[in-house]
C-alpha cells in the first residue's frame, strides 16, 4: 500500500507541472489599424476569461510603442466593444498607460459585461494627447462558463489525496488494524483537571471561543465540550459554559444535554449551564473575566478560536492558581496561551482532541490520514528546496492557487 | 430522525461547498455566497435567543438575590437603556446615525469601556512575559534570548549599541533574521498541520463519523 501512496504522490507531482506549464488559453487576433499621431497597440487578443462562472472576457494588448517610448505624451486607452467588426463601437471602459503587472509590455482589461453565447468584436484606441489609433481584433469572441477551475487543479489533487489517506486508514482502523497515536499531554490532563474541581467543590469553566458555528475550532472546541461535561456528569462537579454566540449556546446546550443523559444522570442537567453573555469580543472578556475573579473556578478550559482576548482570559485564569487547559488553532494567540495555561493544544491538537479523547478506531484513523499528508508536506518541502536552490524550475509555482487563473 | 436529518443537510452542505470551490459554473459559482447569507439570516434571528436567556438568566439571579445580584441588574439596566434608547430617542433618525442619544451612549460609554478592556492587554502581557521569559530551562532560555534581540532591534537604541558590529550583526538585522526565519518556518510548520486538522475534521463531520457536535459520540 505504501507503494500505492507514492505512485499516487508521483503522479500528483506530475499533474501539478502539467498544470503550471499550460499556457492560457487565447482566443483570435488583431487586425485593422487606423493611423494618426500615435502609434495603435501591435496586437490585441481577447478571449474567454478562463475558470470564471461565464460573463466576462479578457482583451488583451502590446502596448504601443508610445505608451513605452514616449509616456508623458501618452494619455492611455480605451477599450471599445461591438457586435460586428465594422461597430458601431461603444467604449467599455479605460486603462491608463506605463508598465503594470507582471509583463512590461502587455495591459489587459477584463470586460465583465458579456452575455454567454455572443460574439464580441473588440477595439483598443491608443491616446495620445494630440489623437488615438485603433486596433480592432480580427475575430469575434464569446464568453462562457467553466466547470472546472484549472487554476486549482493542485488543490484539488491534494485534497483528493488526503481525502483517500484519511479513509484508507479509516478503513483499516475498522478492520481491526492497531493504530499508535502520540500521547498528547493536553488531553491526558482533562481528567485530573475535573477531578480537581470536584475535590475542591469549585466549578468548571468552559469557554468555546468568541466564534460563531460556522468557524471548525469552535465545532472542534463543541466535541471537546461533550467529553468534558460527560466527565463532569459522571464525578458530579458543576460545570458553567458562557457564550458569545447564540447558535453556539444552543449547539453546546444539546452536547451538554446529551452528555449528561449519557452518563446517566440526566436531572443533573439544567439549561443554565451554558448562557449567552454578548456577541462583543471585549463585552464577553469582561463578562468572563468577572465571573473568573468573584467565582474562582478551579479548572477553565478555553477551546476554539480566539483574538486578543485569550491573554485577558488566560491571565485572569492564572491570577486566581486555576488548572488551565487551552486549545486554539489562532497561530497568534498560541503564544499567549502557551505562557498562560498549564496546558495547550496547538493547532492540530484541537481538531485530534475529539478523536484521541474518543478511542474510536474510526476516529483515530483519520488522525493517521492526517499524518499521511503531513509526510507529504515534510517530502515536498525537502525535494522544493532541492529543486528550487538548484534553479532547475520555480517549484514554488506548483502550489500558486488564489488568481492563478486570471 | 433526531440524529440523521441533520447529519444528511452536514453531509449534503459539506460536499456541495467542497464542490463549489471547484466549479465557477452556476449554481456552484455563488453557492458559497448563498449558504453565508443563510447562515447571516439565521445568526440574526438567533441573536433573539441570546438577548432572552441573557435577560432570563440575570433576571433570575435578581429575583432570587443570588450571589453577585447586582451585576445581573446592572446588565439589565443597561441592556435596557440601550433598547429604549435606540428605539424612541433617536428624534425620527436612524439609531446609528451621528448626533443621536443612542450614538452618544455608544461613543462616550460603550467605545471607552472597550478600550479599555483592550488596553488591559498592555499589562497581561507584561505578566505573562515575565512568567514566559524566566530562564529555568533551556526552551525558556531560547526564548528570553530571542525575545531581548527582537525587542532591542526594533528600537534605535539596538543599532546604535551593535554600530560598531559588521552589518549583518546590527541589532535590527538580528531581530529580522530571527523573526523571518525560525519564527517564519515555526509558523508555517503549525499553519501546515492546522490545514491537515482542518480538513481531517471537516471530513469527519462530513462522513457523520464526528457527530459529537450533535451531543452523540
Amino acid at each position: 500500500m505504501p507503494k500505492l501512496f507514492m505512485l499516487g504522490l508521483l503522479m500528483a507531482l506530475l499533474l501539478f507541472i502539467s498544470a503550471a506549464a499550460q499556457p492560457p488559453p487565447t482566443g483570435n487576433l488583431d487586425t485593422a489599424q487606423s493611423a494618426s499621431g500615435v502609434a495603435a497597440p501591435p496586437k490585441v487578443t481577447a478571449f474567454d476569461t478562463p475558470n470564471d462562472a461565464g460573463g466576462s472576457i479578457t482583451i488583451q494588448w502590446e502596448r504601443s510603442p508610445d505608451d513605452v517610448f514616449s509616456p508623458q505624451d501618452f494619455a492611455g486607452y480605451d477599450i471599445l466593444k461591438a457586435t460586428s467588426p465594422q461597430g458601431p463601437f461603444t467604449k467599455i471602459g479605460e486603462v491608463p498607460g506605463g508598465s503594470r503587472g507582471p509583463d512590461p509590455l502587455t495591459r489587459t482589461y477584463m470586460d465583465n459585461g458579456t452575455k454567454d453565447g455572443v460574439l464580441y468584436y473588440y477595439a483598443v484606441d491608443a491616446k495620445a494627447f494630440d489623437g488615438s489609433s485603433r486596433t480592432v481584433t480580427s475575430a469575434p469572441t464569446t464568453s462562457k462558463e467553466q466547470w472546472f477551475n484549472s487554476s486549482q487543479l493542485n488543490l484539488f489533487i491534494a485534497v483528493i489525496f488526503l481525502t483517500a489517506a484519511i479513509l484508507y486508514y479509516i478503513s483499516s482502523a475498522k478492520a481491526g488494524k492497531k493504530l499508535y497515536i502520540r500521547k498528547i499531554a493536553g488531553l491526558e490532563a482533562v481528567d485530573e483537571a475535573v477531578g480537581r474541581a470536584t475535590e475542591m467543590g469549585k466549578k468548571i469553566f468552559f469557554i468555546p471561543g468568541t466564534q460563531d458555528m460556522d468557524n471548525v475550532q469552535t465545532i472542534a472546541g463543541l466535541t471537546i465540550l461533550g467529553r468534558v461535561a460527560k466527565l463532569t456528569a459522571e464525578y458530579e462537579a458543576r460545570i458553567d459554559v458562557p457564550v458569545s454566540r447564540s447558535l453556539v449556546m444552543v449547539t453546546a446546550r444539546e452536547v451538554v444535554k446529551e452528555a449528561y443523559l449519557k452518563a446517566g444522570r440526566p436531572e443533573a442537567y439544567t439549561d443554565d449551564m451554558v448562557y449567552y453573555l454578548t456577541d462583543d469580543q471585549f463585552g464577553y472578556a469582561a463578562g468572563i473575566e468577572g465571573m473568573v475573579v468573584r467565582q474562582k473556578p478551579a479548572t477553565i478550559f478555553y477551546q476554539g478560536a480566539f483574538y486578543a482576548e485569550s491573554l485577558i482570559l488566560a491571565e485572569t485564569g492564572n491570577s486566581i492558581g486555576a488548572i488551565q487547559i487551552a486549545g486554539t488553532a489562532m497561530p497568534a494567540q498560541l503564544p499567549f496561551f502557551v505562557a498562560a495555561c498549564d496546558y495547550t493544544l496547538i493547532g492540530e491538537e484541537l481538531f485530534a482532541a475529539s478523536a484521541y479523547l474518543s478511542h474510536e478506531p474510526k476516529q483515530l484513523g483519520s488522525l493517521k490520514g492526517q499524518d499521511l499528508g503531513k509526510l507529504v508536506f515534510i517530502l515536498a518541502l525537502l525535494i522544493g528546496v532541492i529543486i528550487q536552490v538548484s534553479g532547475i524550475f520555480d517549484f514554488s509555482s506548483l502550489f500558486n492557487v488564489v488568481g492563478g487563473g486570471e | 430522525m433526531k440524529r440523521e436529518v441533520p447529519l444528511i443537510i452536514c453531509a449534503t452542505v459539506g460536499i456541495v461547498l467542497i464542490f463549489q470551490y471547484f466549479i465557477p459554473a452556476e449554481p456552484f459559482g455563488t453557492l458559497n455566497q448563498v449558504f453565508s447569507d443563510w447562515f447571516q439570516v439565521i445568526g440574526a434571528f438567533a441573536i433573539w435567543l441570546g438577548a432572552l436567556n441573557l435577560i432570563k438568566v440575570s433576571g433570575n439571579n435578581v429575583y432570587k438575590k443570588r450571589k453577585d445580584w447586582p451585576y445581573s441588574l446592572l446588565i439589565i439596566i443597561s441592556f435596557f437603556v440601550m433598547v429604549i434608547v435606540g428605539f424612541f430617542f433617536s428624534g425620527g433618525r436612524r439609531f446609528q446615525d451621528q448626533g443621536t442619544a443612542f450614538s452618544a451612549l455608544y461613543d462616550y460609554v460603550y467605545s471607552p469601556l472597550t478600550s479599555m478592556m483592550f488596553a488591559l492587554l498592555a499589562f497581561y502581557v507584561g505578566s505573562a512575559s515575565y512568567r514566559a521569559f524566566r530562564a529555568r530551562t533551556k526552551e525558556a532560555t531560547v526564548l528570553l534570548l530571542a525575545a531581548f534581540f527582537v525587542m532591542l532591534g526594533r528600537v534605535p537604541l539596538g543599532d546604535t549599541l551593535t554600530s560598531w558590529l559588521p552589518n549583518w550583526l546590527h541589532m535590527s538585522n538580528i531581530a529580522n533574521w530571527i523573526m523571518n526565519i525560525p519564527n517564519t518556518a515555526g509558523q508555517r510548520a503549525i499553519m501546515i498541520g492546522i490545514a491537515l486538522g482542518t480538513v481531517s475534521t471537516s471530513l469527519r463531520l462530513i462522513l457523520g463519523i464526528e457527530r459529537s457536535y450533535l451531543g452523540g459520540e
